[in-house]
């Protein structure tokens, strides 16, 4: 053996130790650092929930109580102070409509983000554990099912199963698990070959242990900004399929057919811009959100992500 | 055989392929159909021959199999097959042949996303190459932010925005009549097309950014800066070289996503084209229309990207000069 | 700023020269010093050698003596005087001006620093032929005659190849033939050999030295390698955290280093454990031929015997087939034919049908403790679910097994609830010992584990595997390519080429003549701490 150099501890070696911080505290801090638009789409966010769980509590009149007067003008330009966006083609309270629209529009897409993340999340974490036939069956399928524009597919399969509110849910759940599917797919690959995923093998672990602890884990961040885009796409797919007028039917309020059934007047908007409001109003609460959601992935990924400047 | 020609055609033999399977998945929507189909479309009082006669124009006493030979041997001579609307419970039929509806619509919608194109394609490489080299500038940050809020915009509300603001200047009904000249059909169409621009440029400034941010990183740009390169050199001679790949799929994406933009925009705008002519023929439930146009914005979708795939082959280094 | 027309002054004048240089860089948002107030001087023909670990900030302080700060870097204060221009001082363009006709940068992967797209001869000589300094096509036949004084085969056309098309040891000396093209005053070679084998390594450093030498430029060569820069230097500066911890003539810091931390950094060259042959086999390797894919086969007929409680080095260069053999051991990779004795029975070859106490004896260490530890587990998860999986231990009992663990390998109680993230590189490497160790295994793979460690923890991290290994009477399978962490830890080696045994005995009998060709070459290759061993070397092998 030779001389000692100097005198050496494993435990004395430097390393970075972080301060241990609780969830809660770590959580503020990272909210005192997020920039002005993360906290506007963050608030905004708070606010669509708060409205959306407490819709019924909230609304002046009921989802579909018809008045007497039918495009009334918002009452501060003059309409009915009893209607303050005033009242659609029919008759219905327009601030009724948007607060309903509101429940019933993001509640259908989250319920179609969370069952698209369950099939594709789970789909993509077995192909890319797994490696075989089985990965390569999947990935082949998904390709085939993303070379046909979604919008364009979820049409087709609607003109045959018709436009009613499962079916909906479920053609674009499953169109948009493709997606799903192959991000989960390409960040599990990354962390599948691990040697920590390898040693979790050579310890005979079985597949519930990896997909759960070792690699769901070292996966959430993207997945979680993921939710978010994807939320963000389908309750646009799902407002333009109603705009379109094979999403949401009647007498269901929802922003998209609200804004379709607004714009009957948009070609006289050059004379008069208070026509276009009935659309604005409910395409404005649509973008709103989106963009909301949008801000807040975007200082997420910044923060999970350590760069400083890509996406 | 040379490596490139292989791969080339590897990649054009896997687009038949899905462009194959894509046929089958819309074929065997029309296998899906309810069996009281007849009845749906004929109405409820067409007498039991007529619809007996109706199944069989479709075909469907015979096996799948031979319907879909039929089927796909029929739309490689250009036939698209009749419409199902303009039939009547009584037997007389009015209807038309689907190229016949479909025809001059795809002119309309190819000469929109066109003109969008070409517009948008410049200007997004133009920005997206300016704000990746200046970037974290304040003009980067501003580029960024503005995209990021476009891109959230539902393509109606930025049509409706559009409309509020600039309807005294362009039309907002883009109802072209085939007797058009060319500046009154640009005027007419110049609403969609901004519409689509917005939309179009946001995303793929934003994508031509990240590529070339990537790209820049390479070891290879800072050798070429350490040899004492101007910065107009490394992006000309060291980054464009490597960078044709990255921006032909980025063009391509974002002129397969300007095909599948154009559905919402057209109906705002009450154009005639084949977006439009595919919401009426979804609502209607007529299928064989709704399946032509389905075919035909895959098709589309599909060959754009395979061209990109094809760009990225013929340009990569590795391939060209095997070892 | 005016070309300098009298390009080379005198040998000795001095021609770099840095005063308290300080460097930041950003990372976890916010700016952190890199180097800290170093000087640097640097004469005409001489070569400095720069050495330091990981993190010592000698490739940042390497590019600063262009001018340059990498991404993420900015030179903070200090000055850099360069054949009397001021670089900090300069603009852009005047320091282009510089780069690439005047100092000429060797980058550590030749591989992604070539353009992908360009022809070699076009890169080689476009810094020449942009500054002006001579016509291409002068440039172009210059060039072919560095490449050939380069040694690189068939000089007159390799030029025309792209990138790809070359190995790693012939592109780096393309590399240098590009450095080396406008005659430039100064050359920064930054870890030019670190990704090479050793073998092809001794290839680049001779022709790399031998060019320096001819043209007289003066270089400064940045390794963590004391015995490559022994090769290349005239004298060294010595790193650590950034700040210099001494200089030296070459010949003097090895014989007489004065600070600790520089003898720490050949500690382990001087480790030598005593070897005792045994008869008592613990696992054996018989007759195994091993394929990826059923295509390319990387085993041939491997036959490895390993004796209880000893270990067995298994040395090779890359593709040789040395991890490979790792894998079939663990069950990872099924043999093609042979099979695997353990104690011996035969163990099933794929990995799902084999028992967990079958398992259980046989563990792996990884080379990047990193990537071996899941971040996202505490210290105590990782060692803890050998013991809950293996010996069904749960609560307190798990917990002092996991106290009694860390105090093994020389770490306590506090580490328990530390992520990965917050340890060092060493210890992250004692804890992935731990796991191994919570298993109670009979046999452990050690693979490269020290590689990726600096000198003074490598030490360490072997000098705690040889005591466990007498505490315990644990067998090692050791995979290196490091022959002095072979001399240091094994009882018996196997030599691996080409997916074959070379050779297989005890350490003595292979270390000493007569060697097999490629054993030869493998030791011979390996830099010694001495000056002179390059110039013997290559008058030995003519």
């Amino acid at each position: 053996m030779t001389e000692e150099p100097q005198s050496y501890s494993a435990a004395g070696e430097v390393a970075q130790v972080k301060l241990r911080r609780g969830l809660g505290e770590r959580t503020w801090i990272a909210l005192r650092k997020a920039p002005l638009s993360a906290w506007f789409g963050m608030i905004v966010i708070a606010l669509y929930a708060f409205v959306a769980i407490f819709g019924p509590y909230l609304a002046p009149y009921g989802e579909a109580q018809v008045f007497a007067k039918a495009d009334e003008p918002w009452s501060m330009l003059g309409g009915d102070p009893a209607h303050f966006f005033g009242t659609d083609q029919i008759g219905r309270d327009v601030l009724t409509r948007l607060i309903y629209g509101a429940r019933n529009t993001i509640g259908i897409a989250l319920l179609t983000t969370i069952l698209s993340f369950l099939i594709g999340g789970s789909l993509g974490l077995i192909a890319a554990i797994n490696r075989s036939w089985l990965d390569q069956f999947l990935s082949r399928g998904v390709d085939v099912l993303m070379s046909i524009p979604s919008l364009i597919f979820a049409l087709m399969l609607l003109s045959i199963f018709g436009s009613s509110i499962p079916s909906l849910i479920l053609i674009i759940a499953v169109l948009d698990s493709t997606r799903v599917f192959r991000l989960t797919r390409s960040v599990a690959a990354n962390v599948v070959v691990m040697d920590y995923v390898e040693a979790a093998r050579l310890r005979g672990e079985g597949l519930g242990w990896i997909m759960g602890k070792e690699i769901l884990p070292n996966i959430m961040p993207p997945l979680v900004a993921e939710f978010g885009l994807r939320f963000s796409f389908v309750f646009l797919t799902i407002a333009s399929l109603s705009f379109l007028g094979l999403g949401i039917q009647p007498p269901t309020a929802d922003w998209g057919s609200m804004v379709r059934d607004g714009s009957r007047f948009i070609q006289f908007v050059a004379y008069d811009w208070t026509l276009a409001l009935p659309s604005l109003l409910p395409a404005g609460a649509v973008a709103l959100l989106t963009v909301a959601v949008n801000f807040v992935v975007d200082w997420f990924l910044h923060k999970t992500s350590g760069l400083r400047d890509d996406h | 055989m040379h490596p490139v020609l292989y791969t080339v055609l590897q990649r054009l033999g896997l687009g038949l392929l899905t462009l194959f399977i894509v046929s089958i998945i819309i074929f065997s929507s029309i296998a899906m159909l309810p069996g009281d189909f007849g009845e749906q479309v004929l109405g409820q009082q067409a007498l039991p021959e007529t619809v007996e006669a109706f199944r069989k124009e479709l075909g469907l006493d015979k096996p799948a199999y031979i319907r879909y030979i039929d089927w796909i041997a029929a739309v490689l001579q250009g036939d698209l097959g009749t419409s199902f609307s303009g039939r009547a419970s009584s037997g007389s039929d009015q209807s038309r042949s689907v190229w016949e509806l479909v025809g001059p619509r795809l002119s309309n919608t190819l000469f929109l996303a066109g003109f969008t194109a070409m517009i948008a394609v410049p200007l997004s490489l133009f920005l997206g190459i300016t704000a990746a080299l200046k970037r974290n500038s304040v003009y980067d940050r501003s580029v960024n932010a503005v995209t990021l809020t476009t891109i959230s915009f539902p393509e109606f509300f930025l049509a409706y925005l559009l409309i509020v603001f600039l309807a005294g200047i362009f039309p907002t009904l883009s109802n072209v009549t085939p007797d058009m000249d060319l500046g009154e059909r640009i005027t007419k169409i110049a609403l969609p097309a901004l519409t689509m621009t917005l939309v179009i440029v946001a995303h793929m400034m934003r994508m031509t950014r990240a590529a070339l941010i990537n790209l820049l990183a390479s070891p290879y740009i800072e050798m070429a800066q350490l040899k004492g390169a101007s910065r107009t050199k490394v992006i000309i001679k060291h980054a464009l070289p490597n960078a044709w790949a990255p921006i032909a799929t980025v063009i391509a994406f974002n002129l397969a996503y300007l095909v599948v933009g154009v559905v919402v925009v057209e109906v705002v705008f009450v154009y005639p084209g084949i977006g439009q002519l595919m919401v009426d023929s979804v609502s209607s439930r007529d299928i064989p229309v709704a399946q032509a146009c389905a075919l035909i914005f895959a098709a589309t979708y599909i060959l754009l990207n395979l061209l990109a795939d094809v760009i990225g082959i013929v340009t990569n280094p590795r391939l060209l000069h095997p070892r | 700023m005016t070309t300098n027309s009298n390009k080379r002054g005198a040998k000795g004048d001095i021609l770099i020269e840095m005063k308290n240089v300080e460097i930041d860089g950003f990372s976890d948002e916010r700016w952190h010093k890199i180097v800290k107030g170093v000087d640097l001087t640097l004469r005409r023909g001489e070569v400095m050698g720069l050495i330091g670990e990981s993190g010592a900030g000698k490739s940042t302080l390497g590019k600063a003596a262009m001018g340059y700060a990498q991404p993420g870097c900015k030179i903070r204060s200090g000055s850099i005087m360069f054949d009397g221009i001021d670089l900090m001082a300069a603009t852009e363009a005047e320091k282009r001006q510089l780069w690439g006709s005047r100092i000429a940068y060797v980058a550590q992967s030749a591989a992604a620093s070539f353009n992908p797209a360009h022809r070699l001869i076009d890169q080689t000589v476009e810094a020449t032929v942009d500054h002006g300094i001579s016509g291409e096509s002068d440039a172009k036949q210059d060039a072919v005659g560095l490449y050939e004084s380069l040694q690189l085969p068939d000089p007159g056309n390799i030029g025309g190849r792209y990138p790809h098309q070359v190995s790693g040891g012939q592109l780096q000396r393309i590399m240098t033939a590009m450095a080396m093209s406008p005659r430039p005053d100064l050359i920064i070679f930054d870890e030019p050999t670190t990704a090479l084998d050793v073998t092809t390594q001794v290839e680049v450093l001779v022709a790399m030295r031998d060019i320096v030498e001819k043209f007289n430029t003066a270089a400064i060569y940045i390794t963590h390698d004391l015995a490559v820069v022994a090769q290349m230097a005239d004298f060294i500066k010595v790193l650590r955290y950034g700040e210099e911890v001494e200089e030296a003539e070459t010949r003097k810091m090895l014989s007489q280093p004065e600070e600790d931390y520089t003898k720490s950094l050949w500690s382990v060259r001087a480790l030598h454990k005593d070897e005792s042959p045994s008869d008592d086999i613990a696992l054996s390797i018989k007759n195994v031929d091993a394929a990826y894919g059923n295509t390319v086969k990387v085993l041939h007929d491997v036959s490895i015997d390993i004796p209880r409680g000893r270990t067995v080095s298994v040395v090779g260069e890359s593709g040789s087939g040395k991890s490979t053999t790792a894998r079939v051991i663990t069950g990872l990779l099924p043999p093609m034919t042979g099979s695997i004795e353990f104690n011996g029975e035969t163990l099933p070859n794929a990995l799902k049908d084999r028992s967990k106490d079958q398992l259980r004896r046989i563990q792996m260490i990884y080379q990047m403790a990193d990537t071996a530890m899941n971040p996202k587990q505490t210290v105590a998860d990782i060692i803890g679910r050998p013991l809950e999986f293996y010996h069904n231990l749960k609560g307190k009992q798990r917990d002092d097994r996991i106290i009694e663990l860390l105090e093994m390998i020389e770490l306590d109680e506090s580490f328990m609830d530390r992520l990965p993230g917050e340890l060092s590189g060493g210890q992250k490497q004692r804890i992935c010992i731990a796991r191994a160790l919570a298993a109670e295994p009979e046999v452990i793979i050690c693979d490269e584990v020290t590689s990726a460690l600096d000198q003074i923890v490598q030490e360490g991290i072997l000098k705690l595997l040889l005591r466990l290994q007498k505490e315990l009477n644990i067998t090692y399978l050791f995979i290196t390519h490091d022959i002095a962490v072979v001399t240091a830890i094994s009882d018996e080696i196997v030599v691996m080429f080409q997916g074959q045994v070379v050779e297989q005995g005890l350490k003595s009998k292979i270390l000493a003549p007569p060697y097999p060709d490629y054993t030869q070459l493998l030791l011979s290759s390996v830099p010694e701490m001495d000056p002179d061993w390059l110039s013997n070397l290559v008058e030995e092998r003519g």
